[in-house]
């Protein structure tokens, strides 16, 4: 309902203030396209290959299985169970999204078979030694950023609007990224990271999106170059199921002790 | 072996090789050295001894996930120590899921608690005392359990119709009390002795920032009291009869866990009461590197003091936790816990490191210092030892 009242609003404000929108006005608009455009899925799973490569170009690779809950109103629920490296296979990550109060995470540890509740403040933290973020991996809640607009641009050929956001929940590693979204598909083809210094960190491209449902887009490939350490990771995306009927159920304390 | 082990194993086997069930085969297999640096006190006891261990772990769903069967079977070989040369079944479980209850039949393993310097809530299995010193290496437990999922929380029942004796390092084994436990003479308090069918209950729950868990438990108790045997030459160990309500806790406020378990026990000596409590402060990103560091300290209680069948009756522990978020999972955790009234020290080390994709090595270690001849811990004030251990993951 709050989704759909914000969405009323800017739908107003786009309808009266078409000719005199800030870029602000702007930005905030096309991120709530963005996120009505990507909602009504209701669960998804995939399968995640991470391949994580350092300076001189060593690769490791790390497997995981994810499964997302949408919920309405708030961030969505999510677990990882990781099947390799082999020593952490078992491991299971649960996490409870909301848009600026901390997330809820646990961590089952299958050695010990415990379950600990964990401090979701390492938002900056690297998400299993990978260069993405623990950030970069969780929901993208409208209001978890302030927009701006920039301008309207091309990339590799497809019409993109270039959004500038800046995080306005606390503990991120960014003071703003720069956002490459395609006009069509309502999605990022590019996301530069800016750290808490202001100076170019990271550089997000993703490809080979296709079409779930005739409606969602999601990418095969994802490329994340830290331009400071010269470190890279690959995510491969593969098996994409939606609206498979999973519950709450399964992303509660009971299901990430059975997860495997 | 128990005498129930070998039919449990091969009904395992036999369910294991079912092409039907399609499963998967996992786990490691580990080579251990321990360097002690001082000779024993007892000249039976080895200087340093070199270990084997494996545990494959197969695993099998159906019912679209919502059935599965886990076998863990464990075994170890030890050069300085018949007592540690062990085997067991860490679990051989049947699991069935459904939207409001789970089922689990057969032998398993849980953990319950929130506290890192000791576990006193967790009493469902048994300890496997040779495996480590910290206590946190468990016997598989037979069981039947029945969990209720509803909207104020998860009941869990439990039914525990077969105890398992707490393992204990043998007259040529290191890190034990001056005189050997003589476990083939166990005591018992219930004329079933390990037949005795014990009870437990727990309850747990979220509720935004916190985790409470509230546990009942009414069997044979996992820590026994020891006599001496007749010709004074070892320790039997006796295990009574208790009820322990158990309370745990934890808050997560940003940086800051805060932590606390107690119970309180009957039918061990008089009724007492125990307590751990503290916190675990995480500094993110230290020095402007990805690294973690976690402090903690833990107060820890013992109502019955010096009597205390553990050596943490009035104990601060205080600790800290590195985590490099390395691709390699660095990790550093150094301990060290004083006992507040004759100021004896045990620190503590844990680290360990990947080595490519599926290895890993692991180097622990632990130092007794000042140790108060009235201490628990006097037997091992000749007993710091480092140990490096080297795991393949399969």
């Amino acid at each position: 309902m709050r989704k759909f009242c914000l969405l009323l609003v800017a739908g107003l404000l786009l309808s009266l203030t078409a000719q005199a929108q800030t870029p602000e006005e702007k930005g905030l608009a096309i991120a709530i396209e963005a996120d009505r455009r990507d909602t009504g899925w209701q669960d998804q799973t995939a399968h995640l290959k991470m391949v994580l490569r350092n300076r001189h170009g060593q690769e490791s690779v790390r497997e995981t299985r994810t499964r997302t809950l949408e919920v309405e109103g708030d961030g969505d629920k999510s677990l990882s169970i990781f099947d390799s490296p082999r020593d952490v296979k078992g491991t299971a990550f649960l996490s409870y999204t909301h848009a600026l109060q901390p997330d809820e995470q646990w961590l089952y540890l299958p050695a010990l078979k415990r379950v600990k509740r964990i401090s979701s403040n390492n938002k900056s933290g690297p998400f299993m030694g990978s260069e993405f973020a623990y950030e970069d991996m969780t929901s993208q809640e409208v209001k978890k950023y302030t927009y701006k607009f920039l301008r309207d641009d091309t990339l590799d050929g497809r019409p993109v609007f270039v959004i500038e956001r800046r995080p306005a929940y606390k503990h991120s590693g960014y003071t703003r990224l720069l956002t490459w979204l395609d006009k069509a598909m309502y999605q990022p083809l590019k996301v530069e990271f800016y750290d808490r210094k202001g100076a170019l960190l990271k550089t997000l491209t993703a490809h080979d999106y296709r079409q779930y449902l005739g409606r969602y887009w999601r990418p095969d490939h994802m490329r994340m170059v830290n331009h400071q350490t010269r470190k890279s990771t690959d995510l491969y995306w593969t098996e994409y199921r939606f609206k498979s009927g999973l519950t709450a159920r399964d992303f509660d304390r009971n299901s990430l002790k059975r997860a495997r | 072996m128990k005498p129930w082990q070998p039919a449990a194993l091969g009904a395992a086997l036999l369910i294991t090789a079912s092409p039907a069930l399609a499963g998967e085969w996992t786990g490691y297999v580990s080579a251990e050295a321990r360097f002690f640096q001082n000779d024993a006190k007892d000249p039976r006891q080895h200087g340093g001894n070199l270990s084997l261990a494996a545990q494959p772990e197969y695993y099998a769903e159906w019912d679209q996930g919502r059935q599965s069967f886990t076998f863990v079977p464990f075994a170890r070989w030890d050069q300085g120590d018949p007592e540690r040369s062990h085997a067991d079944i860490r679990e051989l479980t049947w699991l069935m899921a459904a939207d409001a209850w789970e089922l689990r039949a057969g032998i398993r393993k849980l953990f319950w608690g929130v506290t890192e310097s000791e576990h006193l809530v967790d009493i469902i299995n048994q300890t496997d005392l040779v495996e480590s010193l910290d206590g946190e290496e468990k016997l598989g437990q037979p069981m039947l359990n029945l969990a209720l999922i509803r909207d104020w929380g998860t009941l869990d029942l439990f039914i525990l119709p077969y105890f398992r004796e707490r393992t204990f390092p043998g007259e040529k084994g290191r890190l034990r009390f001056a005189l050997p436990v003589d476990t083939s003479r166990p005591e018992y308090e219930s004329s079933r002795k390990e037949r005795h069918v014990d009870y437990a209950a727990r309850w747990e729950h979220s509720l935004g920032d916190w985790d409470v868990g509230l546990s009942y438990f009414h069997g044979t108790s996992r820590d026994p009291r020891f006599t001496v045997r007749d010709d004074g030459q070892a320790l039997l160990p006796v295990y009574d009869l208790i009820q322990q309500w158990g309370l745990d806790l934890q808050a997560t406020l940003g940086d800051w866990l805060w932590k606390l378990e107690t119970i309180r026990r009957s039918g061990q000596g008089g009724p007492y009461q125990a307590a751990v409590g503290g916190f675990e402060y995480t500094f993110v990103g230290i020095a402007g590197s990805f690294a973690d560091l976690g402090v903690i300290a833990e107060y820890l209680y013992d109502q019955r003091g010096r009597e205390a069948l553990t050596p943490f009756a009035d104990d601060l522990m205080l600790g800290a936790r590195l985590t490099l978020n390395d691709e390699q999972s660095t990790e550093l955790l150094a301990g060290l816990i004083v006992d507040l009234k004759d100021d004896s020290r045990v620190l503590t080390l844990e680290s360990s490191r990947r080595l490519g994709d599926s290895w890993k090595i692991s180097l622990e270690g632990y130092l007794f210092q000042n140790i108060a001849i009235n201490d628990f811990l006097y037997s091992l004030r000749r007993d710091d030892y480092i140990q490096l251990e080297v795991a393949r993951y399969f």
